[in-house]
């Protein structure tokens, strides 16, 4: 498995920015999410949602070209591209809820055999809220959980039933890490593929949930 | 020639808009400072707009904090950052509850809920907006699929609709709305800007009083009808704000 933070990063956003179609709306969360807009391949263009009440959200604009009103929903200063549209919260998670968001991308702390995903608390730790998370999974047509594929201290992720609060029993779809692409399925999970200086033993001993290898298990189509 | 004419009018239209706005234009509904405050109660049920800071009447928290209303609830979308927007009510210890959808970002919110000083009711951000649109729009309620089978659904009650399940949530409204609108003409119609527009519209509707700070205060017909987003009926005060 590769170690290089950096690279796992590349790795991730990579093998998800594949999942995405021309002319999908998306809603990518705030960490590795955010960098899959950097990888599409050159005819895929795609319209990212912000919760914050944004269609047609571009990247960071250049120093000087700020707006006080345009920001992204991580509250950093964002920019509209030509077309893109601004609306309040209602709408918004109209979009969201209502099943017009194409994919959303989220980070999670756990993800468990049945695909339930956990990833807005860590009760007697960490409480930011759930913010808008709770309606993207329970909303968006595909659910893509994009995360390191393990803990820092090594410990799974994937795991047989999620400890922490949930944040949907909406099941999600895919799960891509820098070591396998893991698609949820109604037998449980499938291991799909394998990711760069990845062997099956690895996945195995970092992956506490139940795995069933898919028959046409490939190597991830991604260099580093 | 024109350029000076032009910027010659717009002083002359300043001027009147600080001193009288508008002439024979009554605006009732504009508010000094110090008059604003005095609709501001201990112990009064707030909504204010904003996410994350943008769109949140910052002129209007300042005014609080000096005169240090307390007890306060806060329905919001979040409590931004240390000492900006709804974080200024939070660092001087103004809020008693807040019922929002985030505070990651809010550290000192952490810190007071954690010690106890400050109650904290967490919604999902799109079943927040739809309660505080049922309250404003005279629903008692939404029904949602967000939160079902999560901690959310604690307490609450299951419905079902065409073999479906939903949470019924039911819907808030609050004394005061406190909104930040880019433009308003003296009736009290108002508009946003880009990202600004968040919760504002919502809560216009769901509180008893609704006062919004402004950037630019135009005369009637200053806002075209299309471009209104929030019709004068339910705004109650206009406060001019100090940032642009």
């Amino acid at each position: 498995m590769i170690k290089d933070k950096l690279k796992v990063r590349e790795i991730i956003a990579k093998r998800v920015a594949m999942e995405l179609h021309d002319g999908d709306i998306v809603n990518l969360g705030i960490g590795i999410p955010t960098l899959v807009g950097n990888y599409l391949p050159q005819d895929v263009h795609i319209f990212l949602q912000s919760e914050n009440g944004i269609l047609g959200m571009g990247g960071t604009p250049k120093p000087g070209y700020e707006n006080k009103d345009m920001n992204n929903a991580g509250g950093s200063p964002a920019s509209f591209l030509p077309g893109a549209a601004a609306f309040d919260s209602a709408t918004s998670f109209g979009l969201i809820r209502g099943g017009h968001v194409a994919a959303t991308v989220l980070g999670a702390l756990q993800v468990d055999e049945e695909g339930h995903l956990a990833n807005w608390m860590i009760p007697g730790k960490l409480i930011p809220g759930m913010g808008g998370a709770m309606d993207l999974v329970t909303g968006a047509k595909k659910v893509i959980v994009s995360m390191t594929h393990t803990k820092k201290d090594g410990s799974a992720k994937i795991i047989p039933k999620c400890t922490l609060p949930l944040t949907s029993i909406r099941k999600i779809d895919l799960i891509v890490t820098e070591a396998a692409v893991i698609e949820v399925t109604e037998n449980g999970l499938v291991l799909k593929e394998l990711g760069p200086e990845t062997s099956l033993e690895e996945i195995i001993n970092t992956t506490t949930a139940k795995l069933i290898v898919s028959d046409d298990l490939k190597q991830m189509p991604i260099t580093v | 020639m024109y350029k000076s004419l032009n910027r010659a009018i717009i002083a002359i239209r300043k001027k009147r808009e600080v001193e009288n706005p508008f002439g024979f234009f009554m605006v009732d509904k504009l508010l000094k400072k110090e008059e604003f405050i005095g609709k501001i109660f201990d112990g009064a049920i707030l909504m204010i707009g904003g996410f994350l800071g943008d769109g949140t009447p910052e002129s209007l928290i300042d005014e609080i904090v000096k005169a240090g209303k307390k007890d306060l609830t806060v329905i919001a979308n979040d409590t931004a950052f240390p000492g900006k927007g709804i974080g200024k009510l939070i660092r001087a210890g103004l809020v008693k509850k807040a019922i929002v959808s985030h505070i990651g970002t809010n550290p000192e919110t952490q810190k007071q809920m954690i010690e106890g000083s400050m109650e904290v009711e967490l919604v999902p951000q799109g079943t927040l907006a739809e309660k505080v649109r049922a309250g404003g729009f005279g629903l008692g309620g939404i029904l949602t699929p967000t939160g079902l089978g999560t901690v959310v659904e604690d307490d609450k009650q299951r419905c079902e609709i065409d073999g479906k399940e939903y949470l019924i949530e039911p819907a808030i409204k609050a004394d005061i709305a406190l909104l930040k609108a880019k433009k308003a003409d003296v009736l009290g119609n108002l508009t946003y800007n880009l990202t600004a527009q968040n919760f504002n519209p919502l809560m216009a509707f769901a509180a008893v009083t609704t006062i919004a700070e402004f950037e630019e205060l135009v005369p009637k017909g200053g806002i075209a009808p299309n471009e209104v987003r929030t019709p004068h009926a339910v705004v109650d005060f206009l406060v001019r704000g100090d940032c642009k």
